[in-house]
């Protein structure tokens, strides 16, 4: 059915837009800019903030202009005189109960109520300073999230985007008036409840009230020091989203620029996760047709399908909270990220003669789950902490920036060697579907001895943004050991996003698909859209950093993981073959149950 | 002087000959629209506190179209100083569910609910029990409609009508934005009709008298009577249903003490009437409405610590989503603190007044909305009760 035109003044500008088109939208297609808190192009809307009140002629409220519909005939002024003093006056509001020490917050210079507060000039505050001394004491308990109430302006961002987006609701309101605010289950402290650390609330906090736990000091700490050798691993999304956060347009991959910067900033070695995300298809792709054999042709009921992959500790967590029973559907093999770590001081360090005890492994991650995966008590196989220190992308940006980098003038630089080599599988890694793609790129070969039936080895049927996904691969004239599989239509689906990963789960349940392989992902959008990705984002955000995962993937001169030269290199001298006796030792692992309180 | 104040009995009426049910006998042969005529011919209009008229609420409702609507009777009777719902619900029940009935047939609806008040929950036992004795009398009769019972857990804001609904779905009990308004988009995201206790009582009993007898109560703007809670410095406090549009003086003349400084009109969320104005303000919809609630304040009393009661009230009551209604209520009750102590100066009150102006027009919902009634009928009128 099509929409009717509605027509309507704005600011004393005619225009025509769709019924149910909003004010603050119509506004923009206007170009005026209406200032918003509460809203979000991710989340439902709200209109509790108020800052986006606009004049409606004839009505005896303002209007929020997020959540009002436009009508025929409307006449609407977003900077009346009502309008501004109103505006100012919210905006004085949220400043009185909001512990606005900038210059210590981590968000200074990112906090969209600083920049209301800077476009409004307030100066004096007039009104009392309303701060509760308690709030003040920050959550730390977290590894990953760091939660401030006293920098809270209740915008309910966080609380959506846990329960709309990743279905958790680890963050919920409670208490009312002047004791309302945002708390978890019997307010406990966040490393005890169900917050899978996946950190989309930091991505939509407007303020300071959520940050990552931050570790740049730590990691500046361990450069400078001497008896350290310290190696860097950079996660597939990062290159596509850091210059975000340093001057450069969204969507542009800053692959060597990256690798440069982090030269600069003294790590002594700079490699690349992308090489254990190829490590991760040879492990998981083994595993999930071994898998396949076990439940096909020897019956064995020990083996579930579908197996589910297990790189996105967000999702790993959610599944311990929230799917115990579906814990032996995941995939054994441990994330690229401690994979990396496990190598790194084991494999790596005998060829590079340095002890395990005197290097340093650090994560430059698009997530903040990252930082609580680095310190399960299941990613020490080395013998140590695997993987020490967890930045986000947006933590790296900020060590650029204060080294003094000229981030845009930097010329391109490649990964050390080795652990620095990778393919387009790899990258892929960090959107929806791309693990997916990944291993069918190399599954269907081992199985066939030709590539994927896609053109260009594009498995378009598994990209988007759709929040789940579903294909479907017939597999035909296969390899003389792998005829079980032949005429066998191999099921999959992908979700992203814990919502949408929660309606896969329950289908799986109820049986109503049979799949034989799931990727998930945590975050909307996948790593690109991860909880330590440069801030803001949406879906157009996310749209475009995929397009520069996927331009990057074809730009690479190998595209198929088991074809990584240093992945055949560290099978040939180290770990034997997929799924061997070292592979387990060191790059598997098994979760368990976790309560949901 | 003579009192002209008129006392009326047609809520807690109660008529051997004629029961409730007669009336829904009665008023089910009747054509829907007809008793919309009736309704809007009679010039009721919602007894809340926010007057919009019933008759067209539930033409709206009607003509909406869905398989699905409802009939809500608001029984959440939270604002202070406010308590003639819990004297109907418990006197005239039969009433109130034949306007449910009546108002679930004209709008087509087939479930009706009381959202009934947290603190009535004493009620809860004796309403079900006659609710069960009703609702087996419509079955009796074919006619396809059930009235539930809904309790409340006592927050003030649930009494708003979208807040309500939230209640009744088993969440947070928050406003919503509007529009959507109730008769389009409701309880459950249907079309719902929802009335206070005492609107659906006029409505049963205006299709038992006809629209004529309660129009010719009351004046232009406001028809017929209402059950006003009397409270405060009284000798006889209670309820009592009076013609409305009454001048103020002529309720202090009846009810007052003698020396009856202020009343305060529609509950903590009303207006504040200083004994210079008794003359001169009428009580109705044309002056100054009223949810019912009429406190009386004489010259003992301090009008700082009642400000101050209100405020610590909307402080804790407002649901906190909204900025203006979350940390405006806690503004204006630490800044009157403020200028008692002398903190800040007397003109400060003139900031907090630019607030209330700010809360009335940005608030989500009437909590936020009406917070500035009586903080500047209380700060303009009692200025130096404010701040000596």
């Amino acid at each position: 059915m099509s929409k009717y035109m509605v027509n309507l003044k704005i600011n004393n500008m005619p225009i025509a837009v769709e019924e149910g088109t909003t004010i603050l939208e119509a506004a923009r297609k206007l170009n005026f800019r209406i200032p918003t808190l509460c809203h979000h192009p991710d989340l439902t809307v709200a209109g509790n903030c108020r800052v986006c009140v606009v004049e409606v002629k004839g009505a005896r409220l303002l209007a929020a202009a997020c959540a009002t519909p436009v009508s025929e005939g409307m006449e609407v002024l977003t900077n009346s005189e009502k309008v501004r003093v109103s505006r100012k006056h919210i905006v004085e509001l949220l400043l009185a109960e909001h512990n606005a020490d900038c210059t210590k917050c981590f968000k200074n210079g990112h906090c969209e109520l600083q920049d209301l507060a800077s476009e409004y000039r307030i100066g004096d505050h007039v009104f009392l300073d309303l701060v509760r001394p308690e709030s003040k004491i920050q959550d730390i308990s977290s590894p990953s999230i760091v939660k401030d109430d006293s920098k809270c302006i209740r915008c309910q961002r966080c609380v959506r985007t846990c329960a709309e987006l990743q279905g958790v609701s680890a963050l919920a309101v409670v208490n009312k008036g002047d004791h309302q605010k945002i708390s978890t289950f019997l307010n406990k402290p966040m490393h005890e409840v169900v917050c899978t650390n996946c950190g989309q609330c930091i991505n939509r906090c407007p303020t300071g009230a959520l940050t990552e736990r931050n570790y740049i000091e730590e990691v500046w700490n361990a450069i400078y020091n001497p008896s350290k050798f310290v190696v860097v691993q950079t996660a597939p999304a990062t290159r596509i989203a850091l210059g975000e956060d340093l001057g450069i347009p969204i969507g542009n991959r800053v692959t060597g620029k990256m690798v440069s910067a982090l030269k600069k900033l003294g790590f002594n070695k700079v490699l690349d996760t992308d090489f254990t995300a190829d490590l991760t298809i040879m492990e998981e792709g083994t595993e999930l047709l071994t898998r396949l054999k076990k439940a096909l042709v020897d019956k064995d009921p020990s083996v579930v399908l579908p197996m589910m992959t297990s790189c996105s500790p967000g999702w790993i967590k959610f599944q311990e909270h929230m799917y115990p029973d579906l814990l032996d559907n995941l995939s054994t093999c441990k994330s690229p990220q401690q994979m990396f770590g496990a190598v790194a001081k084991t494999y790596y360090a005998d060829k590079i003669n340095i002890k395990a005890q005197d290097m340093i492994v650090v994560s430059i991650m698009p997530c903040t789950a990252k930082k609580f995966e680095c310190e399960r008590p299941e990613m020490r196989d080395s013998g140590y902490q695997d993987v020490d220190f967890v930045l986000t992308t947006r933590e790296l940006a900020m060590m650029i920036k204060q080294a003094g980098i000229d981030f845009d003038k930097l010329e391109d630089e490649h990964y050390d060697s080795i652990l620095g080599e990778s393919t387009g599988a790899a990258v892929i890694f960090g959107a929806t579907g791309g693990v997916m793609e990944a291993a069918l790129r190399t599954a269907y070969e081992i199985v066939t001895g030709r590539e994927v039936p896609f053109t260009n080895l594009n498995i378009k049927p598994v990209r988007g943004m759709e929040g789940i996904k579903e294909a479907s691969i017939k597999i035909k004239n296969v390899k003389q050991e792998w005829s079980f599989l032949e005429g066998v239509d191999l099921n999959v689906a992908i979700a992203h996003g814990l919502a949408n990963a929660r309606a896969l789960m329950e289908k799986v349940k109820s049986g109503e698909a049979a799949y034989h392989f799931i990727e998930i992902m945590g975050c909307p959008g996948g790593c690109l859209g991860g909880g330590g990705q440069p801030i803001p984002t949406s879906p157009e955000i996310r749209k475009k950093r995929a397009e520069a995962i996927y331009s990057e993937d074809e730009e690479m001169p190998i595209r198929k993981s088991h074809e990584n030269p240093e992945v055949t290199e560290i099978y040939k001298h180290f770990l034997g073959e997929p799924l061997g006796h070292k592979s387990h030792d060191l790059l598997h692992t098994h979760y368990k149950p976790r309560k949901r309180y | 002087m003579e009192n002209n104040l008129k006392k009326v009995d047609i809520i807690f009426e109660v008529d051997e000959k004629v029961t409730p049910i007669d009336v829904l006998d009665k008023t089910l042969k009747r054509a829907a629209d007809e008793i919309i005529l009736d309704l809007i011919d009679s010039g009721l209009k919602g007894r809340g506190g926010a007057g919009f008229p019933t008759g067209l609420k539930w033409k709206f409702t009607r003509n909406e179209d869905s398989d699905v609507k409802y009939v809500i009777c608001n029984a959440d009777e939270g604002e202070p100083g406010t308590f003639k719902d819990r004297e109907i619900l418990d006197r005239v029940p039969e009433k109130i569910f034949t306007g449910i009935a009546i108002c679930g047939y004209v709008v087509g609806a087939k479930e009706g609910y009381i959202y009934l008040r947290g603190e009535y929950n004493f009620l809860l036992k004796t309403l079900q029990r006659k609710l069960d004795i009703f609702n087996s009398q419509l079955k009796e009769r074919n006619f396809d409609f059930t009235v539930y019972l809904k309790s409340g857990s006592g927050a003030y804001v649930c009494g708003e009508e979208s807040a309500l609904f939230e209640s009744m779905e088993g969440k947070r009990g928050e406003p919503r934005n509007k529009p959507p308004y109730p008769t389009v988009a409701g309880y459950n995201s249907k079309p719902t009709v929802i009335n206070n206790v005492e609107t659906l009582v006029y409505t049963t009993m205006i299709c038992h008298m006809g629209p004529e007898k309660f129009k010719a109560l009351g004046t232009n703007d406001s028809r017929g009577s209402k059950v006003f809670s009397v409270s405060g410095d009284t000798p006889k406090p209670g309820i009592y249903e009076l013609e409305l549009g009454m001048p103020l003086h002529e309720f202090v003349n009846e009810f007052g003490d003698g020396d009856a400084k202020a009343i305060q009109v529609g509950g903590a969320s009303g207006h504040c009437v200083p004994r210079k104005k008794f003359n001169d303000t009428i009580i109705g919809f044309e002056g100054i409405p009223t949810g019912g609630s009429m406190m009386i304040f004489n010259s003992s009393r301090s009008m700082y610590n009642v400000l101050h009661d209100y405020l610590e009230f909307f402080t804790e009551e407002s649901c906190g989503q909204c900025t203006p209604c979350r940390v405006g209520c806690q503004q204006l009750l630490k800044g009157i603190e403020a200028v008692k102590r002398g903190e800040r100066p007397p003109a400060y009150l003139e900031d907090l007044k630019k607030l209330t102006a700010t809360m009335k027009i940005a608030a989500k919902c009437g909590l936020g909305q009406s917070v500035g009634n009586p903080f500047n009928s209380i700060v303009d009128n009692f200025r130096e009760e404010i701040i000596y």
